[in-house]
């Protein structure tokens, strides 16, 4: 097919150009030499980025959303895997409702889950609010997301390899581990690293259910009051921006690896 | 672990019979038993939680502790009717406390102006990407889905960078000469919202848009083509329909988690562009109020919900579902 430069092309890219070029704005100004994010451009400086390094509760919200980030993402596609492999692998009655249920958390608003969450965990349990109480909020978040990536690569592989080694003797057990995790790696590491981006960036729950510790987004929150430090929140808003693309674009490259681009997937 | 091993009675060594002699025989009871702990988490964290909620609706609070009485004052409270009369862009609410309702109904009028404005922005663009785009396709498709995945704080965050007083659309006014002081409506205002709230969201509903016309049978338009209809008649009788099911998809997913954003309203809406969910914080955070907060978040809830199911029987969803299938 000959390349048609028509109205749709000039749309994809300006569509493209509307989407990124506000974001980018960020690690643009956080390399101007100005407290204010106002045109024109006045010179280069890396200082904000040298008051990055230095500031000691920054390095802190960093720690605690690593840590965060890794428990969330490893919980989430244990849970979200378990999920795949049942909808995928056997005919349930009922399975629709079931689903739609876990599904949930993807359209109810997220002040929703985390005052619901709030209530229980102090008015019920009275459990006192920490990181663990954060993490378990984006537990829920991310199984969603970590089953429907998941679903889509089961899906993908033929399953009478399973069958196969199922014939061959192997118990279910040796199956999952020989076969099954094998071929569903590229999913489980897609998986892994995008609920790791969704904790990562997620404020609102964090927001509801954390303590004294801080994570990265509710501490760039904290930071907006201040205006003349503008310019290190935005150094810090371009580095998580950076460290999220890198770890979506390695997710994505692994996930539609093998998938058939003939069958869409749904997210 | 097929759907067929059951009944296929292969071979067996005798223990594994007496010990899952009922998981052998029902598939769907091995399915159930591998799903049970996600089950179980959403039971301990989504169903029991949101139970929580409504039952602390119907409690009240009693400065520092809660009165387990049950009532509807909260629900009363927040349509209590008044004397007073407040409008709002013109709508008349004669409550006693009329702040929730506004809020409510600001929250879902911004809610739709944004959902409007994010199916306008990305229905061509997947339209594109489903029709024009042939090499590089995988690239592309990468190029939507990063921001789908990436901070929607920073988002919010790079709006307010250039909507702000000092801003980028004021500074750049200004240095153009266009105007020689800022414009104050940019930030804090029901507009802000609505713009951050569109490019915010433009990239959830790509995906689903672009799913459902990348499912058409490109024989169906051929054959309309030879038929006679023109590209535009053609557009409106068989793609756009048979769109249709994604493009309210999409549309519902863009709607229900907006009408309670907190984010977005908190950073660029001032106090003109509050969303019910600011006042919801407040209620269980600083009011200290959580049964009221409960009740609202609830009625919230309740709303959006009848709305969608309104809207679904409004445009025949069920049906457009049952001839995708």
């Amino acid at each position: 097919m000959p390349r048609r430069i028509d109205a749709l092309t000039v749309y994809g890219v300006a569509f493209l150009i509307f989407l990124y070029a506000p974001v980018l704005l960020l690690p643009m100004f956080s390399f101007n030499d100005n407290t204010f994010a106002v045109f024109p451009l006045v010179g280069f400086t890396t200082s904000a980025y040298v008051e990055l390094a230095n500031n000691d509760s920054l390095l802190n919200a960093l720690r605690n959303s690593l840590i965060v980030g890794s428990f969330v993402s490893i919980f989430s596609t244990v849970f979200g895997l378990l999920a795949a492999m049942a909808a995928t692998r056997y005919r349930m009655p009922g399975r629709a409702p079931v689903m739609g249920v876990i599904m949930l958390p993807l359209v109810v608003p997220s002040i929703i889950l985390a005052v619901a969450l709030l209530i229980v965990l102090r008015k019920v349990f009275d459990i006192p609010l920490t990181l663990w109480t954060v993490g378990a909020g984006h537990i829920l978040l991310c199984v969603p997301f970590s089953m429907l990536v998941l679903i889509s690569r089961l899906e993908g592989f033929d399953k009478s390899l399973e069958e196969a080694a199922k014939d061959l003797g192997e118990n279910g057990w040796m199956t999952f581990w020989r076969v099954t995790f094998p071929l569903a790696l590229p999913g489980i590491v897609s998986s892994l690293l995008l609920a790791f981006t969704v904790s990562f960036d997620e404020y609102v729950i964090a927001f509801f259910l954390s303590g004294i510790d801080q994570t990265l987004p509710i501490f760039l929150w904290s930071q907006l009051r201040f205006p003349e430090r503008l310019p290190m929140t935005e150094a810090l808003g371009s580095c998580i921006l950076f460290a999220s693309t890198i770890i979506v674009v390695a997710s994505e490259l692994l996930r539609r690896r093998g998938v058939k681009s003939t069958r869409p997937t749904g997210l | 672990m097929s759907a067929t091993d059951g009944a296929q009675g292969a071979p067996r060594p005798a223990g594994s019979r007496s010990r899952g002699g009922l998981l052998q025989r029902y598939e769907w009871l091995r399915g159930y038993l591998l799903m049970s702990p996600t089950m179980l988490l959403m039971l301990l964290m989504l169903i029991v939680p949101i139970v929580a909620l409504i039952i602390i609706s119907f409690w009240t609070q009693d400065l520092y502790s809660i009165d387990t009485t049950f009532t509807l004052d909260n629900y009363w409270h927040l349509v209590q009717p008044g004397k007073k009369t407040t409008y709002w862009w013109g709508i008349p609410f004669r409550l006693l406390n009329p702040v929730y309702a506004i809020l409510l109904v600001k929250s879902v009028i911004l809610a739709l102006m944004a959902t409007a404005a994010v199916i306008l922005l990305a229905y061509p663009m997947a339209y594109f990407l489903a029709f024009r785009v042939t090499r590089h396709k995988v690239l592309w498709l990468i190029l939507i889905t990063i921001p789908f995945w990436t901070s929607y704080l920073l988002r919010v965050f790079a709006w307010k960078i250039i909507l702000g007083y000092n801003g980028v659309v004021n500074s750049g006014l200004i240095s153009l000469g266009i105007i020689d002081k800022p414009l104050e409506f940019l930030l804090y205002s029901p507009f802000a919202v609505v713009i951050t709230l569109a490019h915010a969201w433009a990239a959830f509903a790509i995906l689903p848009i672009y799913v459902s016309l990348e499912k058409i049978d490109r024989s169906l338009l051929e054959a309309a083509t030879d038929l006679g209809y023109r590209p535009l008649e053609r557009f409106w009788h068989v793609t756009l329909p048979l769109s249709a099911p994604g493009t309210i998809a999409a549309a519902l997913l863009v709607f229900i988690p907006t009408v309670g954003d907190y984010v977005t309203p908190a950073m660029v809406g001032g106090s003109g562009g509050t969303m019910v969910g600011n006042i919801i914080q407040v209620l269980f955070g600083r009011a200290n109020d959580a049964p009221l907060g409960s009740a609202l978040s609830l009625a919230m809830m309740l709303i959006v919900t009848l709305l969608v199911v309104a809207f679904l029987q409004l445009v025949g969803y069920r049906r457009m579902r049952h001839w995708d299938s």
